[in-house]
């Protein structure tokens, strides 16, 4: 018997029963709906924070104390010293700048108002490196940083929350822990990133930090954001500074105290998280696929019985073990590829609508229904059905003529 | 009267069910030959095995001891898929209960041992060419809901000759019937017989039937008392 025959009269005993057939093709549309979807929303996530990450520049570098990968001991912290010799035209040509930078969270307050925003304190590079623009004002400058100023530059959300409004605040005075700080400068939003907020931030000056705010040692930085002249020539400033730091932190070999990050590292990691987070939603997803899988065996497995005597006149006119199990895999296979080709479509849709969610909330985030996730979706549901189907579709073929011609 | 070989060619047959743990000696060395063209009628009351017999000569069941050549061939040992292509090529069965696919046309019911012989040229043309021969040119397309009991038995016979098989099982052709269809059903199976020398085979109760046929193998006890 050939196959076109097999898939219609497996249409015609589908749609002999229309409800039974509808409420098992359920089951693998809801199943492939959800993975279709799922899928989709992990890899808009993944597309919207690598976007983002992106977005940082592509050129950035981050020095930081310690070592992520082992213990090294006589851990040496990054200072001053190490951040002018990473300045040094010689020793690192394809360093662009450098901004140490000290951070940390300290409450600010205006009249009444307060907000405890990330404090970040920098040098005049840190403008340079982050690429900031300023709506009013002007950026931190040498001479504030070597004379402990008490001068703030505001973020757009620390602006809107302690007077809002983010214009005509240049020259007010808040207060950061108690201090007065005179305002400077109000800096342009950045937009929302995937980490905390870009714009909730107070940017003082380095030294100020320091001494009045954060509290480090003297020389001390937490970070130092360095900036290649390019981004193909990331690798070669790695090295170098790796190069400059082993030197004057008299590390062993291999013990490296400190640890560069690039931007690759990061999305690297950022990408391993986010593809974590799509097999999690996808393997949720696949196992509802599972429990439709298994109505589709028990709806199957009703059918055998009920058809009990009509696959026994079958073997009766000669149908061989075979002729009667492509029958029924052919009958569990269209059910479960009708289920699939509708679920992609409800799946589809639930993704576009979470992508209008999404956007409608703020968030502009576009769920990505990939070629791939269909194709998966259709190949997977048609397996499921075919293996499901396997062992109904063997008990009917093994039934005995005789038996199954006598059965009632 | 020529000599015709023998269609079917039993000796010895026994079969025997496992009943849990009691053994049932369904039939217990039955030997029957029957030649090609003959109508015979097998008759015994129930539980004389005469339904086993009939079984095992349509190839739905094995026999447990002896051999069985059906038009020559041993199929006493065949494999289920084996009988499968036996059953096909060489036998066409009549029902009591007529067992037609009720979804399916009588055309389709009529196709269907074709479709297992692999037949695609010219299969809807021999399955409507047997539907005319038993008088149901006109109801091709009717489903068997559609069908009277004796259209329905019509249509089951146009599926057993369809493949024109060397035998003709009918296991109480007309048991579901009124008297007027069941003469007609007759009438037909032997008319199938004279006009293509078949083999017809009938299993029944019905001593009318049994007066009809040219020889009448009486089981009794799973043993044949007279052939």
């Amino acid at each position: 018997m050939n196959l076109g025959l097999a898939i219609r009269e497996a249409l015609e005993s589908v749609s002999a029963n229309k409800l039974r057939a509808a409420l098992t093709i359920l089951g693998i549309v809801i199943g492939v709906a959800a993975v279709i979807a799922m899928l989709a929303v992990g890899a808009g996530a993944q597309d919207t924070i690598l976007g983002s990450i992106s977005g940082i520049g592509t050129n950035l570098l981050f020095v930081f104390q310690g070592n992520l990968q082992q213990d090294v001991r006589n851990e040496q912290p990054i200072t001053m010293a190490d951040v002018s010799a990473m300045r040094d035209e010689f020793q690192a040509p394809h360093i662009q700048a450098v901004a140490p930078i000290v951070r940390g969270v300290a409450n600010a307050s205006f009249s009444g108002e307060s907000t405890s925003p990330e404090i970040f304190g920098v040098t005049p590079e840190f403008e340079l490196v982050r690429n900031y623009t300023l709506i009013e004002g002007s950026f931190i400058t040498d001479d504030n940083v070597n004379g402990l100023a008490s001068v703030a530059l505001l973020g757009p959300e620390v602006a809107d929350k302690l007077f809002g409004r983010r214009e005509l605040i240049t020259g007010e005075t808040i207060r950061i822990e108690g201090q007065p700080f005179r305002v400077i400068g109000i800096l342009e939003p950045k937009g929302g990133g995937s980490f905390g907020s870009q714009d909730n931030v107070i940017l003082v000056p380095l030294t100020t930090a320091r001494v009045r705010l954060l509290d480090r040692e003297r020389d001390h930085v937490d970070v130092a954001y360095v900036q290649a002249i390019n981004a193909e020539s990331v690798p070669i400033v790695t090295e170098e500074i790796s190069q400059i730091l082993r030197t004057r932190h008299r590390s062993k070999l291999g013990e490296d105290d400190f640890t560069v990050y690039t931007q690759e590292d990061i999305l690297s990691v950022a990408g391993t998280i986010t593809n974590v987070l799509t097999v999690f939603l996808g393997g949720i997803a696949a196992i509802s696929l599972l429990v439709g899988g298994i109505g589709i065996m028990n709806i199957m497995l009703v059918s055998v019985t009920e058809r009990t005597k009509e696959i026994g006149l079958r073997k009766a006119v000669g149908a061989t073990k075979k002729d009667i199990l492509i029958q029924f895999l052919t009958e569990s296979s269209l059910l479960s590829l009708i289920g699939g080709i509708i679920g992609i479509i409800f799946g589809w849709l639930i993704s576009f609508a979470v992508g209008r969610i999404a956007s409608a909330s703020g968030t502009p985030f576009t769920p990505n229904v990939s070629l791939n996730a269909v194709l998966l979706a259709t190949i997977f549901s048609t397996a499921v059905g075919l293996f499901f189907g396997i062992y109904p579709a063997s008990r009917a073929a093994n039934l005995q003529p005789v038996e199954a011609l006598r059965y009632e | 009267m020529t000599k015709k070989k023998d269609v079917i060619l039993t000796s010895g047959i026994e079969k025997v069910y496992r009943l849990g743990e009691v053994e049932v000696n369904a039939l217990c060395g039955v030997s029957v030959n029957i030649k090609q063209g003959e109508v015979v009628s097998i008759m015994g009351p129930s539980g004389s095995g005469k339904s086993t017999l009939m079984n095992i000569i349509g190839c739905l069941d094995r026999p447990s001891a002896g051999e069985y050549f059906l038009d020559g061939e041993m199929v006493s040992n065949m494999s289920d898929d084996q009988l499968a292509v036996i059953r096909n090529k060489k036998v066409g069965f009549v029902f009591q209960n007529f067992n037609l696919l009720s979804r399916s046309s009588a055309l389709l019911n009529v196709e269907l041992p074709l479709r297992y012989a692999g037949v695609t040229e010219g299969r809807r043309e021999r399955a409507i060419k047997a539907l005319e021969s038993v008088g149901l040119g006109d109801r091709v397309n009717h489903k068997p809901t559609e069908l009277s009991g004796g259209q329905q038995q019509r249509v089951a016979m146009a599926r057993a000759v369809v493949n024109n098989p060397a035998i003709i099982m009918a296991d109480e052709p007309t048991g579901n019937l009124d008297s007027k269809s069941g003469e007609e059903i007759m009438k037909l199976l032997l008319n199938m017989n004279k006009e293509y020398g078949t083999t017809l085979i009938i299993v029944t109760h019905d001593q009318k039937i049994s007066d009809r046929t040219q020889r009448v193998i009486r089981l009794y006890d799973g043993l044949v008392v007279a052939q």
